[in-house]
């Protein structure tokens, strides 16, 4: 996969099921965010197949890429990226707009995804005045709202110090375990890792260990 | 309603560079449709007073008239046709006989034309009754410009020359009964006007006439063979081509204004999109394509216009709501614009005007909107989510 002379991932042959809360692990350009854009339509292979939620990646046109984000998938962003003139309320509500929603269905899905991330004290909030780990639970809720199939999370935790990262992981986990929303992440912060039930191991655009945590281990 | 709302709220977070933006553009608004109704006023005071004053519903001339030729003036001239004889003793025209003719105002020559008119006539609304008093002397009206240049007064005798005729010069004292406030320069300037039967009779030219002026209200006037039927268009085309020449200049004007504007706003866009790429690259993620983040992104700098027509609007209205009504003071008089105006004009506005005006400035900020952000569907995804330059 790849593209020109630089090739991102070779030889991968993944599967993931539905309501993992797995991991892409390596360190930087092992090839995690490329694999994690893929598997989220932002990114097409140039070689191989991708098979997402039973839609092949690599023939999708660009507005059966953005229909199968919009309907099915949520992201959440290392630098939060949330959108500096609306309020909280507006950010998490934003992925709903893009749906065929009625307003009332929409702020009640909207104070229940806040509420998922304890911030219904800062739903009139912007951005700018919340602190990091307010702003990516803010980003956790915008991706959680629509209550996507799969949710993609790069380096989520990465701006975060550890009681933040903490708070984060535990309202994902619980998010995964009581919706079953499949989790992905690209990290290579141990706080995350130490979560994962599914730990998947790059180095250099390879997979080099493929590991299921058990329960209580 | 989605894009709409975004492009309001990201508009609106741009705040002060957002409302210099507005600022500038409602100023263009009200400028353009403002110095367009001025023009729109000066054309239609100086065709209604022209109408009015001078050429009523058209003229007949005769075949040989050429009045910018004043040679032309010796030939120039008929007796009345019969077909339009019975519209003249109908009150439904009137026949003017034009000449040319020496006076001497303070020791100076000046060659005029003098013009006859029928005094009792109702087609213009130029004073000629006056000239129907019964004196002894010749009696003359002269305009306001015409008796002011000249020092005439009323009651003044004004010495005349001109041939008959024949070709046979001729003298005689007139007297100045009438010094009319006419805002037309064409029934003022450099002319006398006298009963049109003692003309004929001074110039030997009983029943001439150079043009015959109809009724504003007469429609369909019959063809006559030896006289040209000139109508409103043809008649007012020097008023038209006046206001059309300085409706350019000004539309030059607001041009530059326009660029200008037109250029902050496309920088503006530039450095949003620049500025702005994880947004873009967010919007993405969640499910938008690129063609509709352009939407959105154009739509964002239309704003900026349909912001200005309601930022226009409140200072706008009332300021032209006043100047239509109250009328614009001029610093000079009519006469030196060449046209019939009064000292304060009227602006008007037409609903025409104002929606050429906010579609003309609507369709310019749309495409300076559009323009930077085709660099979006440039964009991948990837990319712009990290704020990376693809």
């Amino acid at each position: 996969m790849g593209g020109g002379e630089f090739t991102a991932l070779k030889g991968l042959d993944l599967q993931f099921q539905r309501g993992e809360f797995c991991g892409l692990i390596g360190p930087s350009g092992s090839g995690k965010t490329t694999l994690l854009n893929i598997i989220g339509s932002l990114d097409v292979p140039s070689a191989g197949s991708a098979i997402v939620l039973g839609h092949r990646v690599e023939s999708l046109s660009e507005k059966q890429a953005a229909r199968l984000r919009s309907k099915h998938m949520g992201f959440i962003f290392q630098t939060y990226n949330l959108l500096p003139v609306y309020t909280v309320f507006e950010n998490v509500e934003l992925p709903l707009l893009l749906m065929a929603t009625t307003e009332e269905e929409r702020r009640e899905k909207v104070m229940a995804a806040l509420k998922w991330v304890r911030l219904l004290d800062k739903v009139h909030s912007r951005p700018s005045q919340l602190s990091g780990g307010e702003a990516q639970r803010v980003a956790i809720a915008r991706a959680i709202v629509k209550e996507p199939e799969l949710v993609l999370a790069d380096e989520p935790t990465a701006n975060l110090d550890a009681q933040n990262s903490y708070n984060i992981l535990d309202t994902m986990l619980r998010l995964n375990e009581e919706l079953k929303t499949t989790f992905i992440f690209a990290t290579h912060d141990e706080k995350v890792i130490r979560y994962l039930k599914r730990k998947i191991y790059l180095d250099d655009g390879e997979v080099i260990q493929d590991e299921i945590v058990h329960a209580g281990a | 309603m989605l894009a709409l709302k975004l492009a309001y709220r990201n508009l609106v977070g741009k705040k002060l560079r957002a409302w210099l933006n507005i600022g500038v553009l409602s100023f263009i608004y009200v400028l353009i449709i403002w110095h367009q109704g001025i023009f729109s006023g000066m054309y239609e005071q100086a065709a209604i007073n022209s109408v009015k004053d001078e050429i009523g519903g058209g003229q007949y001339w005769h075949r040989n008239y050429d009045p910018f030729d004043p040679l032309t003036l010796e030939e120039s001239h008929g007796p009345v046709p019969p077909e339009l004889q019975a519209l003249v003793d109908g009150g439904r025209a009137v026949p003017v006989l034009i000449r040319q003719a020496t006076i001497y105002p303070e020791g100076r020559v000046q060659s005029i034309m003098l013009k006859g008119i029928d005094p009792a006539q109702k087609i213009l609304a130029i004073p000629t009754a006056a000239l129907g008093s019964d004196r002894e002397t010749l009696p003359l009206m002269a305009g306001r410009v015409m008796a002011k240049r000249n020092s005439f007064k009323k009651g003044d005798l004004i010495t005349m020359r001109w041939r008959d005729a024949r070709g046979t010069f001729d003298a005689r004292e007139g007297e100045i009964v009438e010094i009319m406030s006419s805002i037309v320069p064409t029934v003022d300037a450099g002319q006398l006007w006298l009963p049109l039967e003692r003309l004929q009779e001074m110039t030997s030219l009983p029943g001439a006439a150079t043009l015959i002026t109809i009724d504003k209200e007469m429609t369909d006037p019959p063809m006559v063979a030896g006289w040209i039927f000139r109508d409103h268009n043809y008649l007012l085309k020097d008023i038209i081509d006046i206001v059309r020449s300085k409706r350019v200049g000004g539309a030059i004007m607001y041009s530059i204004l326009l660029f200008l504007s037109l250029l902050a706003i496309f920088d503006t866009q530039v450095l949003a999109i620049f500025r702005r790429r994880k947004e873009i690259g967010t919007l993405m993620a969640l499910g938008m394509t690129r063609g509709r983040v352009i939407r959105i992104f154009t739509l964002e700098g239309m704003m900026n216009g349909l912001l200005g027509i309601v930022v226009g609007a409140v200072y706008g209205i009332p300021l032209l709501y006043f100047s239509a009504t109250r009328g614009i003071p001029l610093p000079y008089s009519g006469e030196e614009w060449g046209i019939a105006m009064t000292a304060r004009l009227f602006p008007v506005y037409s609903v025409w005007l104002v929606g050429i005006t906010v579609g003309i400035v609507m369709c310019t900020v749309t495409i300076v909107s559009y323009l930077p952000s085709r660099r979006i569907a440039r964009m991948k995804p990837t990319d712009a989510i990290r704020g990376k330059i693809s």
